[in-house]
């Protein structure tokens, strides 16, 4: 399904790293960490989840997110996600 | 139209392209233009960047904020308030009105605005022009509505005495689900009528002294409002609840009229490993199970228990029905600290290897009830489904997959309405408000003694453990304020202190007749190697700000130096540290009659306190060793 489409999730996910870190210049890759972005803190982490609940019409789970190491995994949620919501 | 969004302003498809080339503008342009796109619908991730860009420009948009004077803005409460920042701050450039703000630390609003007539104060000198108590239910609901009022009110003489400033109060946000249903205020302890009580309070005690309410317990009505009422039918067809929402007006009348049968659930049956706690206490063992503070699934199990408990105590009967060996099943409700539930909160507790509809059949058997009067939650969607096809009369709520939604699910499902609430339940009400009512007289903000008193406070120590490793390596990592030396440790490096014989560490927990604090303090302290001066040398000392002006430093010290003398100690030396968030704790050890013996060009200090005319301090916490309080829980 389109909407499962890795590219496609990166893609929006970089739009919300650039309103959020105000930074158009950043550049996410599976591996991307907390610590590879500026001001990516635990109070931004939250507004980070809450916006891409928002974008992509998903709700995480309290023990999904206490694990999640990169971005590549985030995705990875998303997919899931969406593939569940059909 | 999303209700999240700021619908009643116009929208400017744009916004984004605007925002990017005013931020590019010199300050007194960029100012005005962002002024002008403030005035725009907008959602919370654009309210941030705005607010960014604004701080960015500080001193142009405080110019371009010309509508009225700047205001000084203190925020204080209980609970994350941080978040809530960039919004006042656009809203009122919105208006053309420029914020400072003054956040206060996390969880001492009452402290600070105690401390607020000193010139110390970082409170007092940031000199609010407002201060807004954003007091969190969690927090508020802890005691009796009158309770919560007294506090607050206190809060208001302290601001207009000491700060000479205005107060707007906050009311409190229901978020606690109900215990009873549509009857709730005949349950007086149950903290959703707690919240909606101490709400009525406020109204009319903020009233005579003239402080202004932010009623945020009326914001989300709206929202609801319009799922149930829409103002064109009920022009079109005079229908007030809207016809979408009538299978859930239906269901609310129909769970009266059941319970005024008779028909409502009796017994909550609950399953233990993923429903009670996270994971499986067979594979995982107590310390592997997560539960309790230091990790957000373990805090939302506890959130269960504690909703499980207050059914309990309202008059539901808890029976527990797990697939386990007996011994491991029950090795939490008497080893884990932080269970909400003991063993005897449990009528019925079945963990065997049946299948689950022949236990439930003997759990309704030996309660004396029928089958169709239990509730039956589990995670286990297998386990849900086969009770389902072999009990139909048993009601099993889909449980949720996150346990942070457990309780609204069991909740929103209405099973436990009643219209009846019995003579003990009424009684235990009494006594609560008269309880309630001795200590609101108590409870002056100047009589402190008597308050602390009236807590009824015990700080129940032991050394670290496996259990607590988990909250003991969070606290660590994460104190700032009452943090001696800032001195942050792994997990792995945590678990080798624990095994040093030279080495004494200590876990400190506060209760009060409110509840559990869980783990507020944290000591590491080592013994030197110099045979004529024994001395134990704290190499960490630090301790959650929610539990100061409690006397807890008191009774650690007096704690500290029975250990150490335990331990062939003749003194114990302790070192301060300074860092830019620790300023509070400068002068920590000479409040507890420490001698300074070096002080450092960077702020660092030692200090020393011999033990052999060592006096303990008079304290009104009773402490108690984890052993001999774990002792006391079980025999309960």
């Amino acid at each position: 399904m389109a909407q499962t489409d890795p590219q496609q999730i990166y893609a929006q996910l970089t739009g919300i790293f650039h309103d959020l870190f105000d930074d158009d210049t950043i550049v996410l890759t599976p591996e991307t960490t907390a610590a590879d972005i500026e001001g990516w803190d635990s109070f931004n982490h939250i507004n980070l989840i809450v916006a891409t609940e928002a974008k992509f019409g998903i709700k995480f789970r309290t023990a999904e997110l206490e694990g999640l190491h990169n971005v590549g995994h985030l995705v990875r949620l998303i997919q899931e996600k969406l593939a569940a919501k059909g | 139209m999303s209700s999240r969004n700021l619908f009643f302003l116009p929208k400017k498809n744009d916004w984004g392209e605007s925002f990017a080339a005013a931020r590019k503008l010199a300050p007194p342009l960029a100012a005005s233009r962002l002024r002008e796109l403030a005035g725009y619908d907008m959602d919370f991730v654009q309210t941030g960047q705005l607010d960014r860009a604004l701080m960015k420009i500080a001193d142009a948009a405080r110019a371009a904020a010309d509508a009225a004077p700047p205001v000084r803005l203190a925020l204080l409460g209980s609970s994350t308030l941080t978040h809530l920042i960039p919004g006042i701050r656009v809203a009122a450039y919105r208006r053309g009105i420029w914020v400072d703000i003054y956040e206060g630390d996390y969880g001492l609003y009452r402290y600070e605005l105690e401390q607020s007539g000193e010139t110390s104060s970082q409170l007092a000198q940031f000199a609010p022009d407002v201060v807004l108590l954003a007091i969190d239910a969690h927090h508020a609901a802890r005691g009796t509505p009158q309770e919560a009022l007294a506090d607050l009110s206190a809060c208001w003489d302290f601001a207009a005495r000491n700060l000479k400033c205005a107060v707007i109060q906050q009311t409190l946000l229901p978020v606690f689900p109900p215990l009873l249903g549509s009857n709730e205020h005949r349950q007086q302890t149950s903290p959703h009528y707690i919240v909606e009580r101490t709400n009525q309070l406020l109204r009319g005690a903020s009233a005579l002294v003239n402080v202004p309410l932010l009623a945020l317990d009326s914001f989300f009505q709206p929202e609801g409002l319009r799922a149930w009422h829409d103002a064109a039918l009920w022009h079109r067809a005079k229908q007030e609840v809207h016809p979408a929402m009538t299978h859930l007006y239906g269901e609310h009348v129909a769970r009266l009229l059941a319970a005024m049968r008779g028909r409502s659930f009796k017994a909550l049956v609950l399953d233990l490993d993923n429903t009670l706690w996270g994971g499986v206490i067979g594979d995982d063992g107590l310390e592997g199970i997560v539960l309790g503070q230091g990790n957000a699934v373990g805090e939302s199990y506890v959130a269960f228990q504690q909703y499980a408990k207050a059914l309990a105590q309202r008059g539901i009967v808890l029976a527990v029905c797990s697939k386990n060996d007996l011994a491991n099943a029950l090795a939490p409700f008497t080893g884990h600290p932080e269970m909400v539930l003991r063993r005897d909160d449990i009528a019925v507790f079945t963990a065997n290897w049946q299948d689950k509809p022949a236990n439930l059949r003997a759990i309704a058997e030996q309660l004396n009830l029928g089958l169709d009067a239990l509730v039956f939650a589990d995670d286990n969607p297998f386990e849900r489904e086969l009770v389902r096809r072999e009990l139909p009369m048993v009601a099993v709520p889909e449980m949720p997959e996150d346990p942070a939604d457990f309780i609204w699910t069991i909740a929103a499902a209405g099973y436990f309405e009643t219209t009846d609430v019995t003579e003990e339940d009424r009684a235990r009400g009494a006594q609560y408000q008269a309880n309630a009512a001795r200590e609101a007289a108590k409870t002056t903000a100047t009589d402190m003694p008597a308050y602390l008193r009236s807590l009824e406070m015990k700080l129940i120590w032991g050394p670290f453990d496996r259990v607590g490793l988990a909250r003991i390596v969070q606290l660590i990592n994460k104190t700032n304020q009452f943090n001696l030396t800032t001195r942050r440790y792994t997990e792995p490096e945590v678990e080798r202190s624990m095994q040093q014989p030279a080495m004494l560490t200590l876990q400190l927990r506060l209760t009060d007749r409110f509840g559990d604090n869980g783990i507020i303090s944290i000591l590491i302290g080592e013994m030197n190697d110099d045979a004529t001066h024994p001395t134990l040398v704290m190499d960490t000392w630090l301790m959650s700000c929610r539990v100061l002006g409690r006397q807890v430093e008191e009774a650690t010290l007096n704690l500290l130096a029975s250990q150490a003398g335990a331990m062939g100690a003749r003194a114990i030396e302790g070192v301060y540290l300074p860092t830019k968030k620790n300023g509070m704790v400068r002068e920590h050890y000479a409040r507890l009659g420490f001698e300074k013996i070096e002080e450092n060009a960077d702020g660092s200090s030692r200090w020393r306190l011999p033990l052999d005319e060592f006096q303990p301090r008079p304290v009104v916490l009773e402490t108690v060793a984890i052993t001999e309080h774990a002792q006391a829980q079980g025999a309960r």
